[in-house]
């Protein structure tokens, strides 16, 4: 069942703080549960076809920086400038590879508010919230992403999953990915 | 020229009474004779052995319920022995009116290696001799899919390379498959749920069905298996992920032992950039229904009919 945006809203609320996601896109196969005595074994009393009717998603919190949240923690009392220029007295470890030329920060991130982010309309959204802001511009990966077609998601294909926002696979400063260290070619066989 | 004499016209030779044919026929069955009561009596200790070597009392699928219980605890035995580890082993049966199918999204795939890997440790792959069931082709995109020109020992500092794409191969899980219907003992068939699998105590290692599968999907234990000892996956499926003997083939079984007990196969769940998807193509809610019913969808050599279960797609 695709969910709307009220079921949306309480996915994003069911954050659970757990493990880290890890470097990229979470490198880890959770491991496999014994089977139980209570399973039999040979007649294969074991998952449901039919899915529940509420898929459970859960959801690591959003990666920010350490020490980095709440924004408003310094920006509560700072003036706003709403002058599009490039930063030099702090965030200068951000790089916006981002639509560069027609973008900057106070687009996405609220001015009056800086622990929310802003859509176009105005509207205020909270950082476990930020596919909604992706998804205005990203229409199609985000339709993708709410099916579990695109993106990683982990879990049961039958029961609760666990999927990441775009935040957790895309640095939502510069989120092309970078090129990859491949695991080692296989062996190939011996010459004879 | 005379005409030819056809073979039910040729005048049947009478058998001489010691023709030279006779003596060589008779000395040869008076020596098989000799062999056979040889045979019999020879010293139970090999008949033993012979026994124990057999685990099954028949093919796994004309087992019962009661004979495929004992062949667990059998198999679990003898497993804990040899490893020392708390191995299970069980024979989980498909679930009723699911279909699996699966889907990898080509627009995504970097030939990172990370799901051969994860897939090898799942399913207790033999670490030396080298088996992984999944093979990670780089191919050119000037080119497209084209198998003859692909490399699977790319070796590259970093991918994914300009101007390559990555197409992992492994069992297609074919719906027609052609492996199925070469196996002379029948060892490999296809099962509800969609996996093709083996009876890895029924294969006698003629790797006929190697040679009919259209893409080498299969992988044959040409030396004894070996996983180290921390590294070995305990829950294992008897069709699955337990060890294997020495002989056997083995492949890809969109992890068996995961996909019953309702998880996603372990390729799907450690590929970093959630190329791999997976479901039953019964539950039209599904992410693989979703991947067929709205992507540009392919399947390879589909001029063979095979009908895989395993679709290529584009996510963008």
């Amino acid at each position: 069942m695709r969910p709307g945006r009220p079921a949306l809203l309480t996915i994003a609320c069911a954050i659970v703080t757990g493990a880290a996601v890890g470097a990229g896109c979470g490198d880890e196969v959770p491991p496999a549960h014994a089977a139980t005595s209570e399973r039999a074994r040979v007649r294969g009393a074991a998952a449901a076809a039919t899915p529940p009717e509420s898929a459970d998603f859960e959801v690591p919190p959003p990666p920010f920086s350490e020490g980095i949240f709440p924004c408003s923690d310094c920006h509560e009392d700072m003036e706003v400038d709403r002058t599009r220029r490039k930063l030099e007295d702090e965030h200068t470890n951000i790089v916006l590879r981002h639509d560069a030329e027609h973008r900057w920060c106070l687009d996405c991130h609220d001015p009056t508010d800086r622990d929310k982010l802003r859509l176009a309309s105005g509207e205020r959204i909270d950082f476990d919230e930020s596919y909604r802001l992706c998804g205005q511009c990203h229409g199609d990966k985000y339709r993708d992403w709410r099916a579990g077609v695109h993106g990683k998601r982990t879990g049961r294909w039958n029961g609760p999953k666990r999927y990441l926002l775009c935040a957790h696979c895309h640095d939502p400063h510069d989120p092309a990915f970078d090129p990859i260290e491949p695991l080692p070619a296989p062996i190939p066989p011996e010459a004879p | 020229m005379t005409t030819p004499i056809r073979e039910h016209e040729a005048p049947r030779q009478t058998p001489a009474a010691d023709g030279p044919d006779d003596v060589h026929r008779r000395r040869f069955l008076g020596a098989m004779g000799k062999l056979a009561v040889a045979l019999a009596a020879a010293p139970t200790a090999s008949a033993c052995q012979l026994a124990k070597a057999m685990v099954a009392s028949g093919r796994f699928q004309e087992l019962g319920p009661a004979e495929k219980e004992a062949l667990l605890a059998k198999l679990e035995a003898r497993y804990r022995a040899e490893t020392g580890a708390d191995i299970t082993v069980e024979a989980t049966e498909a679930i009723p009116g699911v279909e699996f199918g699966y889907a990898l999204d080509l627009s995504r795939c970097v030939g990172c290696r990370r799901c051969a890997y994860a897939c090898q440790k799942e399913n207790n792959a033999s670490r030396d001799p080298q088996i992984q069931w999944i093979r990670v082709l780089e191919m050119d995109k000037e080119a497209g899919v084209d198998f003859a020109h692909a490399d699977a020992y790319y070796e590259a500092e970093k991918v994914p390379r300009e101007g390559h794409f990555y197409l992992p191969v492994a069992c297609q899980q074919c719906r027609n498959p052609p492996c199925t219907k070469v196996c002379p003992v029948q060892a490999t068939w296809k099962e509800p749920d969609g996996m093709v699998v083996i009876d890895y105590d029924w294969c006698i290692g003629c790797r006929y069905c190697m040679a009919a599968c259209p893409y080498g999907a299969r992988r044959f234990n040409w030396g004894t298996p070996s996983v180290p000892a921390g590294e070995l996956n305990p829950h294992t499926h008897v069709l699955g992920n337990r060890p294997r003997p020495k002989g056997v083939v083995e492949k890809c079984t969109f992890c068996i032992q995961r996909v019953r007990q309702g998880r996603y196969p372990a390729c799907v769940e450690i590929c970093p950039v959630g190329a791999r998807k997976f479901g039953d193509l019964r539950d039209p809610t599904s992410e693989i229904r979703y991947v067929i019913e709205r992507k540009r969808v392919l399947v390879l050599k589909e001029e063979l009919n095979t009908q895989p279960r395993f679709f290529y797609f584009y996510g963008t």
